[in-house]
């Protein structure tokens, strides 16, 4: 409230505030953004976040690592898995242990699905802010699909919690492959769509050339990661830099834009969505039988039926659920590439049940601290379209 | 590799050293910190990732070791590699501000002071970031209730504000 008050202060009469948000179709979510304008151009913005704050890190250092899952759906939820498979990975490292080869297998397969909706998203709704509607009833379709294949596998559509420590929650059922196949194409097809309309588009050009430019130096020195960090020319991926789920054996480039604009950083985005259905069809075709979770009955509890039937497993669950895993004492990080950037998951263990400190590293933090160099000087409906190329996701950006 | 030329460059800078699962961890007085940071950033490690702290009410404060931890997490594009620094700060003891060499700092420093309380000498905006500047308390800290307590203050808040200060 005093950041307004004292900026009114100085106004001249020239000056005009406008709030953009919390509650703004353009923020997707709640954002607050104060907008000191002088006629129409923007003179300085101010982002106010924690609108969506709900304590996850403090939450979790009082829940069991396996409780903690939940909570990554909600952290960027329109690829949940994504953040499931980057917090396991995350905890599996900190105890030291390799999952199943089916499990790594598929684990890459929704992250890849996951990361197509969420580009769809970016690219669909960044279009609808910016005035082009049909693109995103093309994509959107596509999104649907993309749902309705975590349905099949998680039993839920966005809140998915489909990892677990040490692998997967359960197998992806009987006729996921085929769907996803037919999935392949028809998202192919609706890419092509999309571009057929966007990329050699004068009114897109207009409204998305040389908006929110940023250079490499400046983009690294803001912290930025992911398809924004890309457009602006670093070709930044920890899929190839830092391989992990053996991505390394996957067979898949890494696009790079020039001027990191809003309209590289769509072309950017769309090129990623082929790349990442390249990824999912090599999965498809590699996807080898066998279990999908480690059996290591101090991490992963047992079947249901062995449970019911058998003593060890019920006193293998009952040790799990009361006392939690053995952890090793210490700390580690690890990261993911996530739709939006490097994920990354901050563990200090002192060896019992939670987890000391749980910190989570949101991709679209730095990149939205950079709000205010990205729009300075520029009109009301460029921030509109920066703030969509951003991706920003209030659930992981105030935590 | 960096921690190498850390040793050779600023001898006797790191007090402590380990490699857990792969990750390098050094630990630095904060006496040694801004020329780490400036070797560092010489040495390619410019995408400054993470800062946050760790709580350890705990641990018994003596000179070197206070009750927080605060944690640097940097990645070098070169090289791919990965450096996590760690400095411990009093309660009430403030730390350099990183925002005049990585801008990403600014954030992320708010961040810090919101949840744990913990100054950077030098921000120029060193104000809450996700809760609002009358909260009671530093969320993060180990002895800040999980219920939250009393944040709208509706019994009287005896909390300190802001360190003491008032927004």
């Amino acid at each position: 409230m005093e950041s307004i008050a004292m900026t009114r202060q100085q106004l001249d009469g020239d000056h005009m505030i406008v709030n953009l948000g919390p509650s703004h179709p353009t923020t997707h979510g709640t954002l607050r953004i104060i907008l000191e304008l002088e006629g129409e151009t923007i003179l300085k913005a101010t982002p106010e976040i924690g609108y969506l704050h709900r304590g996850v890190e403090k939450l979790g250092e009082n829940l069991s690592f396996q409780q903690f899952i939940p909570l990554t759906d909600r952290l960027n939820y329109c690829s949940s898995i994504m953040n499931n498979v980057g917090y396991a990975c995350a905890v599996e490292k900190l105890l030291g242990i390799e999952i199943p080869k089916r499990a790594q297998q598929i684990r890459v397969l929704v992250s890849e699905l996951a990361r197509v909706a969420d580009h769809i998203v970016c690219v669909g709704v960044n279009a609808v802010d910016i005035g082009a509607f049909t693109a995103f009833l093309y994509l959107f379709k596509q999104r649907e699909t993309v749902y309705d294949l975590f349905e099949m596998a998680a039993g839920q559509r966005l809140h998915t919690s489909f990892t677990r420590i040490g692998g997967l929650f359960r197998d992806i059922p009987e006729g996921f492959v085929p769907l996803t196949e037919r999935f392949l194409v028809e998202c192919e097809a609706a890419i092509d769509e999309c571009e057929r309309l966007l990329t050699r588009n004068p009114i897109w050009h207009d409204r998305t050339k040389g908006i929110g430019a940023i250079g490499p130096e400046d983009a690294v020195n803001w912290g930025y990661t992911g398809p924004c960090l890309r457009a602006a020319g670093v070709p930044q991926d920890l899929r190839k830099a830092q391989p992990y789920l053996g991505y390394e054996t996957y067979d898949f480039d890494i696009p790079v834009g020039t001027t990191g604009d809003v309209f590289d950083r769509y072309l950017v985005r769309v090129e990623e969505m082929r790349q990442s259905l390249r990824i999912i069809r090599q999965v498809l075709d590699r996807l080898e039988p066998g279990p999908v979770c480690v059996e290591d009955p101090k991490i992963s509890l047992p079947p249901k039926e062995k449970v019911y039937t058998r003593m060890e497993s019920l006193i293998h669950h009952f040790k799990l659920i009361m006392h939690g895993m053995e952890m090793p004492v210490g700390e580690v990080y690890s990261a993911t590439e996530a739709a939006n950037g490097e994920l990354g998951f901050y563990i200090v263990s002192d060896g019992g049940k939670n987890p000391y400190r749980i910190r989570v590293r949101p991709p679209c933090l730095p990149i939205f601290s950079s709000f205010h160099d990205q729009v300075k000087g520029t009109l009301i409906a460029d921030a509109v379209a920066v703030l969509g190329a951003m991706n920003i996701i209030a659930g992981e950006l105030d935590r | 590799m960096i921690i190498e030329h850390i040793d050779a460059q600023l001898p006797g800078a790191i007090t402590d050293r380990h490699a857990f699962r792969g990750d390098q961890t050094i630990v630095v007085p904060k006496a040694s910190f801004l020329d780490l940071v400036d070797l560092l950033h010489r040495e390619g490690f410019q995408l400054l990732v993470d800062i946050t702290a760790v709580d350890w009410p705990e641990r018994p404060e003596s000179q070197d070791v206070g009750r927080f931890d605060v944690v640097y997490h940097w990645l070098n594009l070169a090289s791919q590699e990965r450096l996590r620094v760690k400095v411990a700060v009093a309660d009430g003891e403030a730390m350099p501000t990183l925002t005049g060499r990585f801008k990403t700092a600014d954030w992320f420093e708010r961040e810090v002071f919101d949840l744990f309380g913990i100054r950077f000498e030098g921000h120029p905006n060193m104000k809450r970031l996700l809760t609002w500047d009358d909260f009671p308390g530093h969320a993060l800290r180990k002895d800040f209730p999980l219920d939250g307590g009393d944040p709208f203050c509706m019994e009287g808040c005896t909390a300190p504000y802001n360190n003491g200060e008032r927004a």
